[in-house]
């Protein structure tokens, strides 16, 4: 039997390399597939802590996970398609219309 | 209760819908505001009927403030002298509210001027329901604003503007002495509540107050200040000087708030205080020598002012005093009563010379007039039956209110003696200039051009409508105080007695006669001279003038008081506003302030703004730190 | 034993395909070691008794989702993505807060407690089947949320059509 410690760090590791992918990448594709990334980690957390504690729950809110990340995904790729349109670039630090 | 509650509500409804959809309502305000105050009329009458069955109201209905032993409620005092003011105050302003359809009917701010209004009639009438200080001090103040905002209806023009400024800056003198009043009865009663002050008043007897070295009575003090008040809204000297400016507003206004009502507000609280100010002689002889003298003062003015509008406001002045000088001598029901038959004669006198503006083409000047009886006869006979009425001729309502004060006055001793022979005095001066706007603007012949000759009609029903039924109240508000001597009972002074008391009488029903028979004397002195002058001999008012001509100078200029208070208040302060605030405070200190605060902040922000450098990696970078530090936190927090 | 070796080779693959989707240089590269990776927490799931979660993980995440990035990717013009830098200039920022949060998240695992178990056992759950269990649940206790994910979905396809419209 695989103790629930190690799907979290599992998850947390998966976690953790989403956000570096988020922070570190220059292209708005890959920073939003890195958002999937750890929006997956998550479920796979929940989905251990459901098993372990034999509870549902868990799982019914990663149904709601996996929703909200269709939505982001869908939005963000919208976003991502109008910007490319009006202004022809898809990198981050090329966008810096709020600057102080 | 409900009822009670609405009376002040439906005007208070009617100022709301009118001056938030004023543009969508426009010209149909009236449509709003007239139910309002007619259902409060009726409401008034039922709590008449209701007092009279012996229902008396002292209820709190909503606690205001509450803090530490300092408790405010709304509550509502319903007694013989509210309802005396529920019904003088909700009859005049539902006659002005019927007036002003006609003589506001061209205005551009006809739904302003409907809410606003509304809005004084709430006021009032929370002042005068109000079962404690502070809402009287609530509604004393709200009235004061809407009287501001009525005076400057026509803020376009700069006298008008000027004469609300004027009254509200001359009324924060008295008011502040009122207020310095409610604070001093609550430091010494712990409370604001009327039930509470006149129980636990008599207990302050004897005690002193040191203030500054000096020790005053407290009683006095109290009282004292509490008169400052009415000073300012009754407009008694020496803060008189903004009532005959305030008839810059328009007419409808004059009558309801600078002759009716609003002014009243200041002998109503005296009555209302009565148990406080019956236990200071000091303070009581003081209120009768200021009302005494007031109301001589004002008069001697009247005598000579060519301004229609502005006669009949010295003639207010003369009569406040009259009702002031009736509470100085401990008549409280007297001074209530004949606020209760002024209302409707000086309303309708105010009512009346808007009618003849109205046919002028707003010619105020009673020089330029004469001869408009042949052209407005519903205005003239209203008109004159006003002014019988207020000369005192009997059987007219001023004539037993007027006699009431001074046999009382006549009764309160030597001082009394003094006051009342000055009353007369007064009476005969009344007579004089009321009779004197008579003959000069009724009777001769027309003095003005042939274009304003060819204007004069008489106003609309809506108009006279209003002046007739007044015309009942003027000639026949008083045939409900008719003293014994006269075979009368006196029904108003009974019914008031609960609340104010009786007046000692120690003279004898000759010496009533007397009394009655100067002042009758008096006033049909008064109206001969007034015919003698300006009917039968028109020179001689012009020798007389002549003859003195420093007396009637001085009388022109009306004391010169507002010459006195420019030299003595208005330049020092602009003065020292123009030098001291402007340049100095202002110039200095608070533009330093005002400049360096923000060029820190600016220099600051320059360095800060480098943080925000538009990247969104950067700003992620900071949520992510963040989120580090909260976990961190959270898991020392629980491994703890 | 057998599960544990399972799930250690599971964990290095998936954290190799994490990282080989947040270096690649080609966007399409990235989309198709996520696309194996998802089939991998697919697989995961099936470890943890979550079949029917296994089923849409790869029907909406492999099958949808990422074949929406793949579209977006031809829609867009990538020739000189191949020849850009990737990373931002501070990128050892990021991976400093990177590690920082997992270590954190590691030191602070081994102090969980677990809570009280619920009533939804391994063999409860086999008795109805796993689709069922958390149909149930969905439809009756969670009918308002799930409602309300109806609602942002709806709000997704709105947006991104007003997004994405040509002007």
């Amino acid at each position: 039997m695989v103790p629930l410690s190690w799907y979290i760090c599992l998850s947390a590791v998966i976690f953790g390399i989403g956000g570096i992918g988020f922070l570190v990448r220059r292209n708005v594709l890959i920073m939003l597939m890195s958002v999937e990334l750890m929006l997956n980690s998550v479920n796979i957390s929940l989905i251990a802590f459901s098993h372990y504690l034999q509870d549902l729950k868990g799982q019914v809110l990663v149904f709601f996970v996996i929703t909200v990340a269709a939505a982001e995904a869908a939005i963000g790729l919208a976003i991502l398609v109008a910007l490319a349109r009006n202004k022809s670039v898809l990198h981050t630090d090329e966008i810096t219309e709020m600057k102080g | 209760m409900l009822n009670y509650v609405l009376i002040p509500l439906l005007p208070l409804a009617a100022f709301a819908v009118n001056i938030l959809f004023s543009n969508a309502i426009g010209r149909r305000a009236h449509l709003i505001a007239l139910p309002a105050v007619a259902g409060s009329f009726l409401l008034s009458v039922y709590a008449l009927i209701g007092v009279q069955a012996g229902t008396i109201i002292n209820q709190d209905i909503y606690s205001w403030i509450v803090s530490g032993s300092f408790k405010a409620s709304i509550g509502f005092l319903i007694d013989q002298l509210t309802v005396v003011m529920l019904i003088v105050v909700t009859s005049i302003s539902l006659l002005v509210h019927i007036y002003s359809v006609g003589y506001m009917h061209d205005d551009d701010g006809y739904a302003r001027f409907f809410s606003y209004l509304s809005l004084f009639t709430f006021s009032m009438l929370m002042l005068v329901m109000s079962n404690n200080l502070l809402q009287l001090y609530f509604g004393w103040e709200a009235v004061g604003l809407c009287s501001y905002l009525l005076i400057g209806f026509w803020y376009e023009k700069k006298s008008a503007a000027d004469a609300g400024k004027k009254a509200f800056i001359v009324n924060r003198f008295g008011d502040f002495g009122f207020a310095l009043g409610i604070l001093l009865i609550f430091v010494s009663l712990g409370s604001v509540h009327y039930a509470d002050i006149f129980s636990g008043v008599g207990a302050l007897q004897g005690r002193t107050i040191n203030i500054a070295g000096f020790n005053f009575d407290l009683i006095t003090l109290i009282a004292l200040l509490l008169f400052c008040g009415a000073v300012g809204k009754s407009a008694q000297m020496p803060l008189h000087v903004w009532l005959p400016d305030a008839m810059e507003g328009p007419t409808p206004v004059s009558a309801l708030i600078h002759a009716a009502t609003m002014v009243t507000a200041g002998v109503f609280m005296i009555a209302r205080f009565n148990p406080v100010f019956t236990l200071s002689d000091t303070a009581m002889a003081v209120v009768a020598i200021v009302g005494a003298s007031t109301s001589l003062f004002a008069a001697t003015i009247a005598l000579v002012q060519n301004d229609i509008k502005r006669i009949i406001a010295y003639s207010t002045v003369s009569q406040l005093g009259y009702m002031v000088l009736a509470c100085g001598v401990g008549a409280f029901g007297a001074g209530v009563f004949h606020l209760f038959t002024h209302a409707y004669f000086k309303a309708l006198l105010f009512l009346g010379a808007g009618s003849v503006m109205h046919a002028m083409a707003g010619n105020v000047d009673i020089q330029k007039m004469g001869g408009l009886k042949k052209y407005m006869p519903a205005t003239y006979w209203t008109f004159l039956l006003a002014s019988l009425s207020i000369a005192g001729v009997p059987g007219f309502a001023g004539f037993f209110s007027k006699d009431e004060i001074l046999w009382l006055a006549y009764n309160n001793g030597a001082l009394g003696k003094v006051l009342w022979a000055s009353g007369t005095l007064v009476a005969a001066l009344t007579a004089f200039y009321s009779f004197r706007i008579i003959f000069l603007a009724f009777h001769g012949k027309f003095r003005g051009t042939a274009e304003e000759e060819h204007h004069l009609h008489e106003s609309p029903k809506v108009i006279t409508i209003p002046l007739i039924l007044l015309a009942v109240g003027a000639v026949s508000a008083g045939w409900i105080g008719i003293p014994a001597a006269f075979g009368g009972a006196n029904h108003f002074a009974e019914f008031l007695a609960p609340v104010v008391g009786h007046s000692a009488v120690t003279a004898s029903h000759t010496e009533e006669m007397m009394v009655v028979a100067l002042s009758i004397a008096a006033a049909l002195g008064g109206i001969g001279m007034a015919y003698l002058f300006y009917s039968v001999k028109p020179c001689a008012p012009l020798i007389l003038a002549g003859m003195f001509r420093k007396v009637y100078r001085l009388l022109w200029n009306k004391y010169y008081i507002d010459e006195i208070y420019d030299a003595i208040l208005v330049r020092p302060s602009k003065w020292a506003a123009s030098y001291l605030l402007v340049r100095v405070t202002d110039g200095r200190i608070i533009e330093g302030i005002v400049n360096g605060v923000p060029s820190m902040i600016k220099a600051f922000g320059d360095r800060l703004r480098k943080l925000q450098s538009g990247n969104l990696q950067h700003y992620a970078f900071g949520m992510v730190a963040g989120l580090f530090v909260i976990l961190t936190v959270i898991f020392i927090a629980v491994s703890r | 034993m057998t599960p544990k070796i399972f799930f250690i080779y599971f964990a290095i693959s998936m954290t190799f395909m994490s990282v080989m989707v947040i270096t690649r240089r080609n966007p399409v590269h990235s989309v198709l070691w996520m696309i194996g990776l998802f089939f991998h927490i697919a697989a995961v799931y099936l470890f943890l008794n979550a079949e029917f979660l296994a089923a849409v993980q790869i029907i909406l995440y492999a099958g949808a989702i990422m074949v929406l990035f793949l579209f977006v990717i031809m829609m867009l013009n990538l020739k000189e993505e191949v020849v850009a830098p990737r990373f931002i200039g501070e990128w050892p920022i990021g991976v400093a807060l990177g590690i920082a949060i997992i270590t954190m998240i590691i030191y602070s695992v081994f102090t969980i407690q677990p809570g009280p178990v619920g009533e939804h056992t391994i063999e409860a759950i086999q008795k109805t089947t796993h689709a069922k269990a958390i149909g149930s649940l969905l439809y009756t206790k969670y009918i308002f949320p799930f409602e309300i994910a109806s609602l942002v979905l709806l709000v997704a396809v709105v947006g991104a059509i007003v997004l994405a419209k040509k002007r």
